[in-house]
């Protein structure tokens, strides 16, 4: 049963008709254009593709411009957190363990007398690198394999299916632990592997049926018609109709690593310290969760709007890229 | 019918056999099982052959998985390395987690497709807003932030309920934790209910079903929520298999001694056997919910035959 819907919130795979709407509106512009002037020139007479449609819808909703603004701070404190945050977030003092709010220290001090601020701050490095590193592996390990998959199709599919299917039969987090709990090193190479290692079937998944659907379009037996060569055919003609379900999904998919990075460090098999994690954090709070509540509430709420933040971004994508909700 | 269980069934064969030989691969090849027997020191060499010879941990790889699923399939799950047999483990941690599964899935069914249908009819109201925003937030928060809350909130501050459960798990005791546990997958249904319900909303039947007159609610509950379904069975039916694996977080939150909590022991202290026997399960869970979502297909729709 490959074609189960497993994402909830899937795509309805509107490429098809997204690649059909585009050449309309194509057509419909070389009609208003006149005749010998320049192609595709001019705010006027430059063709609407999705992507510019897209583009378009989304600059106008807010959601999509609040969880952009929220992501670009994100990648900011990631880049350099020295610039909001001063001190070491490993310069603890066991003086304050679970002290409150004070001087040079907004969110108060955590057991081990840390201050949470900057720990807060400095572990947004962690769950950007980890997201945005698993999205890429992952996007392209699984448009690869799902594409050359449902392009080709034959007996290489079928068996591709059939491991998708095996991957699917594991759950996440025990994966995880299984996995990560032999590795040693303390970097986050080995959580971005795993999450390679299980991820890609989802979006293999979703690559491997907008391939498809792209692959029966008109344009494309044209292009097999005047002699097109495979790579041609995928690089040209399929693969700029059929990645945008893959944008989608692989993007609401980055919120869902940031919070699987952190279970895995909550759980003691992810990041160890000293690395700084949010997970790590709010693993080491729950003990104190009485006596020192907001050590723990801090990063779960750095934590929760920055996954709240990948999966609006998401969310906004996909209503701007799917044509069947315009 | 029967043909195509028969087909289902033949088709579960090479996916649990990679499930279970990819999980036996990840324990043994991985890890040093017998490394966890001796604690912090390193084994004795001596010891540590004897132990392998004892538990037949020299014989190559696919050998020991050969022999592992012979021995499974007459029922012995083999022993954990304190001298349990994993069965027994088995006996004690799955009602607890059916249990606790049991309470998700019902806070999935009722929250979850009331919220759908409340919101799905009345689609751009205020509550429907409200609503959806809210699954938005319960979706991004991890489930142990969420774990941690509201244990923080209901059984610390205001005392409602006992932050940690019993050895008995009983299923007043479970409330909380199911939630928790049913939280993300909740905002899942209820989403999904939302656009499936808004979609049918405006198909014919539901325009002749008020035509001739029936009330609100029957047409609601006959003919929109029954044909709104299909998508929301699929989810929830394979959501068992992950809540019951995925239920590793919630346990150790609440300090539950189910499926996650025996797991999250196994694979601590390296027990290959209890790791492997478990999977085994939870694999062979998955796979027959997912089969018995595709057999209820055909009792929600009629139109749906199988050859």
């Amino acid at each position: 049963m490959p074609e189960q819907p497993y994402e909830p919130d899937r795509v309805i795979a509107g490429t098809g008709a997204g690649g059909a709407m585009d050449l309309a509106a194509g057509e419909a512009e070389t009609l208003e254009k006149t005749p010998g002037g320049p192609l595709g020139t001019g705010p006027q007479g430059k063709p609407r593709s999705l992507w510019s449609d897209a583009w378009r819808d989304l600059r106008r909703n807010p959601v999509f411009i609040v969880s952009a603004l929220v992501i670009l701070f994100l990648v900011f404190i990631s880049l350099w957190p020295s610039a909001i945050a001063s001190g070491s977030p490993l310069a603890c003092d066991l003086a304050k363990s679970q002290d409150g709010a004070g001087p040079g220290a907004p969110f108060g001090y955590d057991g081990q007398g840390c201050n949470v601020y900057t720990r807060t701050v400095y572990g947004a490095r962690t769950s950007v690198t980890v997201g945005v590193l698993a999205t890429l592996g992952v996007s392209i390990l699984g448009s690869v394999l799902g594409g050359l998959a449902g392009f080709f199709g034959g007996l290489g599919d079928s068996l591709l299916s059939r491991l998708t299917d095996i991957f699917f039969a594991i759950p996440v987090v025990l994966g995880g632990l299984v996995l990560l709990s032999v590795v040693t090193s303390n970097t986050v190479w080995p959580v971005i592997g795993f999450m390679v290692l299980l991820g890609w079937p989802q979006i293999s998944r979703i690559a491997r049926g907008s391939v498809i659907t792209a692959r029966q379009n008109d344009y494309v037996q044209a292009a097999r018609a005047l002699g097109a060569s495979n790579s041609r055919m995928l690089l040209r003609h399929i693969a700029p109709n059929a990645v945008a379900p893959v944008i989608v999904v692989a993007t609401i998919a980055l919120g869902t690593y940031i919070a699987l990075e952190a279970t895995l460090s909550y759980l003691g098999v992810g990041l160890k310290p000293p690395s700084v994690s949010w997970g790590i954090d709010i693993s080491a709070a729950s003990p104190y969760i009485r006596n020192a509540p907001h050590a723990l509430l801090w990063p779960s709420g750095a934590l929760a709007v920055t996954v709240l933040a990948f999966i609006m971004l998401g969310d906004a994508v996909r209503d701007a890229l799917d044509p069947k909700l315009r | 019918m029967g043909r195509y269980i028969v087909r289902r069934l033949l088709q579960m064969i090479p996916v649990f056999i990679g499930a279970t030989l990819l999980i036996f691969l990840m324990v043994n090849v991985m890890g040093d099982p017998v490394a966890g027997l001796c604690g912090d020191r390193a084994c004795d060499p001596a010891t540590a052959a004897q132990l392998k010879r004892e538990f037949g941990l020299d014989m190559p790889v696919w050998q020991q998985y050969v022999t592992y699923m012979g021995n499974l399939f007459t029922g012995d799950f083999g022993t954990a390395f304190n001298g349990e047999p994993v069965i027994d483990l088995m006996a004690s941690a799955f009602p607890v987690t059916i249990r606790l599964t049991v309470v998700a899935i019902l806070f999935e069914i009722v929250v979850g497709i009331t919220l759908g249908v409340l919101t799905g009819t009345r689609r751009g109201k205020p509550v429907d807003t409200v609503v959806l925003v809210l699954t938005l937030i319960v979706i991004s928060v991890p489930v142990f932030v969420t774990g941690l809350v509201l244990q923080l909130l209901f059984g610390v501050e205001w005392h409602w309920v006992e932050p940690s459960v019993s050895a008995e798990a009983n299923f007043g005791e479970l409330i909380l934790p199911g939630l928790v546990l049913a939280s993300v997958s909740l905002a899942y249904v209820t989403r999904l209910t939302r656009t499936s319900i808004a979609e049918n909303r405006r198909s014919d039947y539901v325009r002749t079903a008020v035509a001739k007159g029936l009330p609100r609610r029957r047409v609601v509950t006959r003919h929109l929520l029954r044909n709104s379904l299909i998508p929301v069975v699929t989810f929830i039916g394979t959501d068992i298999g992950a809540l019951m694996g995925g239920a590793i977080v919630t346990e150790r939150i609440f300090n539950i001694h189910g499926v996650g909590y025996q797991l999250y022991q196994g694979i601590v202290r390296q027990n290959t056997q209890t790791v492997v026997g478990f999977v085994t399960v939870l694999v062979l869970v998955f796979l027959v919910a997912n089969l018995i979502v595709d057999l209820l297909y055909a009792v929600l729709d009629p139109r749906i035959r199988y050859a």
